[in-house]
């Protein structure tokens, strides 16, 4: 079992073999982080280019880390720093990297749909690293990943996904993933922050942050978008915090294994509170570390063999 | 079509491994400070069994640790297909012991090649051994065994498959060889 494909876009279009493969992978590629030379040949001599329109800390380090990892060599452009502040298009930018006989592109961008865009465009391997409000994928495999190695299997698992669904991509990607494993998806938020229609997807939408967690196996916060909404979604933060933080009161409602995941960056004090996301329950740093394993598997996959 | 023959039955391959074992004791003057290491999936269960002989003869079980040499292949561009990548487990630290690393059939030497630069990230040896079932030739790289199991000549289109009950097979080594048909 190889993957057939240039690119990695989105979860929605991963076959459920294909993300078999991504995760095992990536369990493999843990142990290489735990050695003394943390650093193996497999992708020496390729060229990976960050191409982030967007703020990131924890994606593009972690996209970075990977790589070098794998001893790719990796050049970071962000936006503010390039040349689409001269009005260079994407494309422009773009295929002038590719012109660098780059291998691979890591790319962020504010729009949905420009990884899409970008792969139809270029020869190289496009990696999707969050557009728009569409998919995070890599974010969602290592969410799964977190989940498979806590509990082993998704089936019949009630994962309650809390918060602007509406505006996240890492929910969008998780869903798809969670569904496709035969997980029970719960969503839960302000009516205005779900997407209508979203039930058809075969999730259950909650309205009330008590009633949604009822012995929930795995609780994943979202990050409040605030710069992505523009206008106003709910009538205060301490209102949305009020109803749709987690505390440890509303933790105890759920089974008492549960796991409590973040994608960060953590908004302390609104979507949760400190005592919770540094609590016992809280697998978010364990997220970090299964993501730089997510990425080299990616890398890795996508490396090698012939396409069709 | 296709011809098999039987090179070594289940009783060739046990004597094969106790003598290997034996060979390793005397020439390391004993099991102090030797560890083994199984190259994925053959060598794996041969280096099992060597440490499981040795443990009789000496007493002391030599640690086995399993090494996944995907990631150091010089073939990765060139595969048709990207290998599966499985996890490399050597829970002990290498520096200043002597590793006996175990493979079923020695061919090209690629394999050996990469193994050796893998060890090498993973640790500082003493001093790194060849162990192989078959020895089938061929060599595309100044690399030797230390101890063979059996030397088999071969054409480059014959196959060697080793077959072991570890991976759900009646132990035995086969040789398959194309028949052109007239």
């Amino acid at each position: 079992m190889t993957l057939k494909r240039k690119d990695i876009l989105s979860i929605a279009d991963l076959e459920r073999e294909e993300m078999d493969l991504i995760l095992h992978t990536a369990e493999s590629f843990k142990e290489v982080s735990m050695r003394d030379i943390k650093k193996v040949p497999a992708l020496r001599g390729k060229t990976v280019i960050n191409l982030f329109f967007e703020p990131s800390t924890r994606t593009r380090t972690s996209f970075e880390l990977a790589a070098k990892r794998l001893s790719a060599d990796v050049i970071n452009i962000s936006a503010g720093a390039s040349s689409t502040t001269k009005h260079e298009t994407l494309l422009d930018t773009s295929k002038n990297i590719q012109a660098l006989q780059s291998d691979y592109i890591v790319v962020r961008h504010h729009s949905s749909g420009a990884a899409h865009f970008l792969a139809s465009a270029l020869h190289c391997s496009v990696i999707n690293a969050g557009d728009g409000t569409h998919e995070h994928p890599s974010q969602g495999l290592l969410d799964l990943l977190t989940i498979k190695e806590k509990r082993g299997d998704f089936k019949g698992l009630k994962v309650v996904i809390v918060g602007d669904i509406l505006h996240s991509r890492v929910a969008n990607s998780d869903i798809h993933g969670l569904l496709k494993y035969g997980a029970d998806v719960h969503l839960v938020g302000p009516p205005t922050l779900i997407p209508r229609g979203i039930e058809k997807w075969g999730v259950t939408v909650h309205y009330h942050l008590d009633e949604a967690l009822a012995s929930a196996d795995v609780i994943i916060l979202l990050r409040l978008q605030l710069e992505r909404q523009g206008k106003s979604f709910f009538p205060t933060i301490r209102e949305y915090s009020k109803l749709y933080g987690l505390n440890r009161r509303r933790l105890s409602l759920a089974d008492p294994k549960c796991l409590v995941m973040h994608p960060g960056p953590i908004n302390r004090g609104i979507e949760v509170t400190s005592e919770v996301a540094d609590g016992l329950s809280s697998v978010i740093l364990e997220q970090v570390t299964n993501g730089l394993a997510v990425r080299m598997a990616l890398f890795f996959l996508l490396s090698g063999g012939s396409r069709e | 079509m296709a011809v098999e023959h039987v090179i070594l039955n289940s009783n060739e391959i046990s004597r094969a491994l106790t003598r290997i074992a034996h060979e390793v004791l005397e020439r390391n003057k004993g099991a102090k400070d030797i560890v083994l290491v199984g190259i994925r999936t053959g060598g794996v269960y041969l280096a099992q069994r060597l440490s499981r002989r040795i443990e009789k003869i000496e007493g002391d079980a030599p640690p086995v640790g399993v090494l996944d040499i995907t990631l150091y292949r010089d073939d990765l561009d060139t595969r048709s297909a990207t290998p599966a990548l499985e996890t490399t487990d050597i829970p002990f630290d290498m520096t200043d012991r002597r590793v006996v690393l175990v493979d079923d059939v020695l061919y090209t030497g690629r394999t050996i090649r990469a193994a050796l630069d893998s060890l090498i990230d993973l640790g500082r040896p003493k001093e790194i051994q060849l162990a192989v079932l078959i020895d089938r030739g061929h060599r595309e790289l100044p690399i030797r065994a230390d101890y063979v199991g059996k030397n088999l000549p071969t054409a480059f289109d014959e196959k060697v498959l080793v077959l072991l009950e570890e991976a759900g097979e009646e132990d035995r080594v086969i040789l398959k060889r194309a028949v052109r048909d007239a």
